[in-house]
């Protein structure tokens, strides 16, 4: 596979996950590069939101959840559970099916993950605050109501503050958890944009349903199915020459 | 024909749909329309009527509130009038409670509802909060439903038994352990000490306040539960996914989400705490005098109510007693003002909603 050649950001090596006695994920074992954008698609239920899940743990918040194997950032096993959690998830921003922008001030919702682990003086700060709202292309439509409530936004501006905050504390890679699934298209064109430009500082992992939203932003695709790895590779050969019969059948639409 | 015809009248009053066969004649079929247009439009007044009398209804339910309240209202200050007039507003700034010489003034009730509800607050809402956050983010499955179900009883207690308890256990073994230790530790401070100072006698207005507490934390920490457990799992993931620890999101994120629900039952709790007659009347001491220590005896306004009403000889006396009770009327009313007034600050602080 082309991925090897690439250092890789994050790597799972046999991973397996449960859902109490489901076994979700059954020895996943794929490397991410760093700076590209790499899609996971796959029929409902294939395990690829809870693939992403893995990578900041967010699973530990519910009982009965586990996983088994290891993740590699940056070559470091973060399933170690000597690991901090919460730098962890500093270190991996993630962005969800709906946007979820906090109860507070637009301007609030970015500097909230920043002041988390940086004290930063006033000056400084609306500078980050206004370069992450830039970087998610937000900047211009919110400069001149940053103390206006982040739910005074519509859907899409929603989803691209999420993503400002997600940014703002300059993460390393960004999980992006089928982060259009509720918007509208020309919504959904705009963070596709975003996500081209993202790319470049960032190694961005993407889930999505949407088989062309796959071809079109990202450089890697991996195809799930039932928990299983089915096949990983450049996306372009994923959608054109797919080496396994199953996928070329999802893609194709014979099912799925 | 005329027997089929009959036949589908009896089919129009049942209310059942009717299908004319074919090759029915004109004149038959004009009836039959006729009749089913009739029977839709005898429903469908039937159905305005039901609806405006069920609109109606409700509002008549809906005005009772009105004028309970109102009616309550003016009986409290017509028949507080006679109090007010030999007193005039130093009725409020009195601590005179002399039966004999007819001195009445609501000071040392009013100060200690005041006192004994600030005191539950205090230990209350914390507590209140801990045991809400542990039940929605911290707690085991396995024990998430036990607590609930324990909270729930606690919640159901009769408040008489709340106040035998007191008086019967906890105040014996708080002047025993308790007290002797807020003596020597806190009583002995400069300028507060005065507060924890006096003789441990087990019953007065700390033990009253803290009995209130433990009253009011079942109704204060399942509003704040259920509430907490509205909040969108996904709006907390947002957070914890930024790194924060499940305090930060408990504070930034979850506290501000709920926060009309959550202000809605700290007020469900002070109400509690500022009419609750029978736990405090147990424990309070029921003493008519001002003291700056808690651990003296003391009185509310409603434990003065249930104890003095029966006794209460004179228009004077019972026309204060009802002063006190419109009092607390109107306390009820300034707490739940300023809690709508804090609600409004809070969100202008999150920024404009639109």
């Amino acid at each position: 596979m082309s991925t090897q050649t690439l250092t890789p950001k994050l790597s799972t090596h046999d991973l397996n996950f449960y859902y109490g006695k489901f076994h979700a994920l059954k020895n996943i074992s794929l490397s991410i590069p760093s700076g590209k954008v790499t899609a996971f698609i796959g029929p409902s239920g294939c395990g690829k939101s809870t693939l992403l899940r893995t990578f900041n743990r967010m699973y530990e918040l519910y009982p009965k959840l586990r996983a088994e194997g290891e993740i590699h950032l940056d070559g470091q096993n973060i399933l170690d559970p000597s690991q901090d959690l919460n730098l962890l998830r500093a270190r991996i921003g993630m962005v969800f099916q709906k946007p979820t922008p906090f109860p507070m001030s637009i301007y609030d919702n970015v500097a909230y993950g920043i002041k988390l682990y940086e004290r930063l003086p006033k000056f400084e700060m609306d500078q980050r605050v206004e370069w992450a709202l830039k970087k998610a292309a937000l900047w211009n439509e919110v400069k001149d109501k940053l103390n206006q409530n982040g739910a005074s936004l519509s859907g899409g501006q929603q989803q691209r503050l999420c993503i400002a905050r997600g940014i703002a504390v300059k993460p390393d890679v960004l999980l992006l958890d089928e982060p259009c699934s509720a918007l509208d298209p020309i919504s959904t064109a705009r963070i596709e944009e975003l996500i081209n430009e993202l790319k470049s500082d960032y190694t961005i992992v993407i889930v999505t349903h949407n088989m062309q939203q796959a071809a079109r932003v990202s450089d890697y695709t991996a195809y799930m199915y039932l928990g299983e790895l089915i096949e990983y590779g450049d996306t372009d050969k994923i959608f054109t020459n797919p080496t396994r019969k199953e996928t070329e059948d999802y893609i194709t639409g014979k099912f799925g | 024909m005329s027997s089929y015809n009959d036949n589908l009248e009896k089919k129009f009053a049942a209310g059942e749909a009717v299908i004319a066969p074919a090759g029915f004649s004109l004149q038959s079929n004009t009836k039959e329309s006729h009749a089913m247009s009739m029977a839709n439009k005898r429903k469908v007044n039937l159905g305005a009527f039901l609806d405006k009398i069920f609109r109606n209804s409700t509002m008549l339910f809906a005005f009772l509130v009105f004028s309970t309240m109102f009616a309550i209202m003016a009986t409290l200050f017509i028949a507080s009038l006679p109090a007010l007039k030999v007193f005039g507003s130093s009725f409020f700034l009195s601590d005179a409670w002399n039966p004999v010489t007819v001195q009445f003034g609501g000071l040392v009730p009013i100060f200690g509802t005041l006192v004994t509800a600030a005191i539950a607050m205090l230990i209350g809402i914390p507590v209140s909060f801990g045991i809400a956050m542990f039940i929605t983010e911290l707690s085991p499955t396995w024990l998430k439903r036990p607590l609930g179900i324990a909270i729930e009883l606690l919640a159901g207690i009769p408040s008489i038994i709340y106040g035998m308890w007191g008086l019967f256990v906890f105040a014996p073994f708080f002047a025993d352990h308790g007290q002797p230790w807020i003596n020597d530790h806190l009583g002995s401070l400069p300028f507060i000490g005065v507060i924890f100072e006096g003789p441990a006698m087990g019953i007065g207005m700390l033990t009253a306040g803290i009995i209130l507490a433990i009253m009011v934390i079942p109704f204060t920490s399942s509003v704040m539960r259920d509430v907490f457990e509205v909040v969108p799992p996904m709006l907390k993931e947002s957070a914890y996914g930024l790194g924060a620890t499940t305090w930060e999101v408990l504070r930034n994120i979850v506290l501000p989400y709920t926060k009309i629900g959550v202000v809605g039952g700290i007020m469900l709790g002070l109400g509690r705490a500022l009419g609750e007659t029978m736990a405090v009347t147990f424990v309070i001491g029921n003493a008519h005098e001002l003291s700056a220590s808690l651990l003296m005896p003391g009185n509310t306004i409603s434990s003065a109510l249930a104890n003095e009403f029966t006794e209460a000889v004179g228009d004077v006396y019972t026309s204060s007693l009802i002063t006190l009770g419109m009092t607390l009327f109107v306390i009820t009313f300034i707490v739940l003002a300023f809690a709508k007034l804090l609600l409004i600050r809070l969100s202008a602080r999150e920024g404009k909603q639109s």
